[in-house]
């Protein structure tokens, strides 16, 4: 116990430092830039696909319900509420601590062990600066526009699976798709996953950044980071739920 | 004569241990400006050890060690910074950055650290890869290149920023001896035209009898003998003229 308090203690003051040190010049924006199409633009189309088989199978499951209720015209909102307001934002998170964080964590370590990063202090640059603030700044602004890319992903594959079925027009589709979606059900719950970035983030570089176990560390740094960051990312969102009802009360799917 | 000489870095009464393992113990020494030092004793002696402090990747226990007269250990970061400006660091396994090219691994610390316009930077690295006979490879990603010109890279980075102090961890290990001896005249030649100070942490006796202006054994983290190669080749003790009885 005593062990996981000082673990929880240490990811916090890593992820402290990594914010009060962004703001601080150099801003690392080639870094940053970097970062960003590695995890961002890399992390791209395994969210798409994931997203749209995502919508096709969410659709499928649904529609025998709703179908039975005569209420197959909902189908459409279902999978825009549902993909805008929860498993867009959730799912992304899980995918980008799959893919990016364990590519984080095991670079780090990698890094760590072959004396990289003794390296880069040895030239007077500050590592920490250099190769963990950039990588949670992209993790931070990756998280929201992937999310954007998985949302509408699964209302695409919503849409192919509806028109495979029932023939409705896209123009249809999408109307009620968005007949009742209110900027609260879009913005807080897109705007979350950049919590999600920034623990995706601060916790890979954290296991990669500090691991002195050598090449043993690497895979031990690229475990740890998938595991941590998604269940950290499972319970932070039980939390941002529940501020995000506190704020908007209509955001209920 | 380098007795006359100021002091480049002065190890005074250093200890380092890891947990309860004892690496150095009351290590004192001093590498006059100019000077380059051989560093010799077994696997796990705590030669890189004593390099690593020398550039506060690690800090002492106890003692200081003083470069160019601050006491590194107790730098703000802002000195630090302006002190490790001064030093190049050759790491044992080169250490280049894996995700940059050779090219970039070299302008990385210019454009950080200088304000060398782009065509500066562009001739300060080509020269630097000149010295070591990589001007071709530059464009090469470090999975590219093979061990000896990954060691040759890790010197190239270490000299772009022309350095006063030469740190290195063994320059030739892993190389074979025609590679090994190019590395050895490089080092001869910065020490000559440059004056740079190197410390260099070596297994190979014969480079370091061809670098070396002073050596310094160090047995079980104590040092055991510091002196010229003709003193240590009268030295008391068996360890140290067996260390240096090879050539």
């Amino acid at each position: 116990m005593t062990k996981f308090f000082e673990f929880v203690g240490q990811v916090t003051l890593f992820g402290l430092h990594a914010a009060a040190r962004v703001s601080r010049p150099p801003f690392e924006v080639r870094q940053i830039w970097i970062q960003l199409k590695e995890i961002g633009s890399r992390s791209c189309a395994l969210v798409t696909a994931s997203g749209f088989a995502l919508g096709v199978v969410m659709t499928l499951h649904t529609r025998s319900t709703l179908v039975a209720f005569g209420a197959e015209a909902m189908i459409p909102r279902a999978q825009s509420l549902a993909f805008f307001v929860e498993i867009g934002p959730l799912v992304t998170g899980l995918l980008v601590a799959g893919r990016g964080g364990s590519g984080i964590g095991a670079v780090l370590a990698n890094m760590r062990a072959t004396e990289q990063i003794d390296a880069v202090e040895a030239l007077s640059i500050d590592s920490f600066k250099f190769l963990v603030v950039p990588r949670i700044v992209a993790c931070v602004v990756a998280l929201p526009l992937l999310t954007m890319f998985m949302d509408f992903a699964g209302l695409i594959g919503g849409f192919c699976s509806e028109f495979a079925l029932s023939h409705l027009s896209l123009q249809l589709y999408f109307r009620r798709a968005f007949a009742d979606m209110q900027l609260s059900n879009f913005i807080p719950p897109t705007l979350k996953t950049a919590v999600f970035g920034f623990i995706i983030g601060t916790v890979s570089s954290f296991f990669g950044y500090t691991t002195n176990e050598g090449a043993d560390g690497v895979g031990r740094a690229a475990t740890n980071s998938v595991v941590v960051s998604s269940l950290l990312i499972i319970l932070v969102d039980v939390v941002l739920v529940k501020c995000i009802f506190l704020v908007f009360p209509g955001n209920s799917i | 004569m380098s007795d006359e000489k100021s002091p480049a870095i002065v190890l005074d009464h250093v200890s380092k241990a890891f947990g309860t393992k004892p690496i150095l113990r009351d290590l004192s020494f001093t590498v006059a400006r100019g000077d380059a030092l051989c560093v010799l004793g077994r696997s796990g002696s705590g030669k890189s050890v004593t390099l690593k402090l020398m550039i506060r990747l690690l800090r002492p226990d106890s003692g200081q060690i003083r470069i160019a007269g601050d006491n590194i250990a107790e730098l703000e970061d802002e000195r630090l910074s302006q002190v490790r400006h001064k030093i190049g660091f050759l790491f044992q396994n080169a250490a280049l950055f894996d995700s940059f090219s050779l090219h970039d691994n070299l302008a990385l610390p210019l454009r950080r650290l200088t304000t060398k316009s782009r065509q500066e930077i562009e001739e300060a690295v080509d020269g630097a890869l000149n010295r070591v006979g990589l001007a071709a490879d530059k464009s090469k990603m470090p999975a590219e290149l093979s061990g000896g010109m990954k060691k040759r890279a890790g010197l190239a980075r270490a000299l772009v920023l022309e350095p006063d102090i030469l740190l290195m961890d063994e320059p030739s290990s892993g190389l074979d001896r025609i590679t090994a001896s190019e590395i050895d005249d490089l080092l001869v030649d910065q020490k000559t035209r440059q004056r740079t100070t190197m410390v260099i942490v070596t297994h190979d006796v014969m480079g370091a009898r061809r670098v070396g202006d002073r050596f310094a054994v160090i047995d079980q983290g104590r040092l055991l003998a510091f002196g010229t190669s003709d003193e240590l080749d009268q030295h008391e003790n068996a360890v140290v003229r067996r260390l240096l009885g090879e050539s």
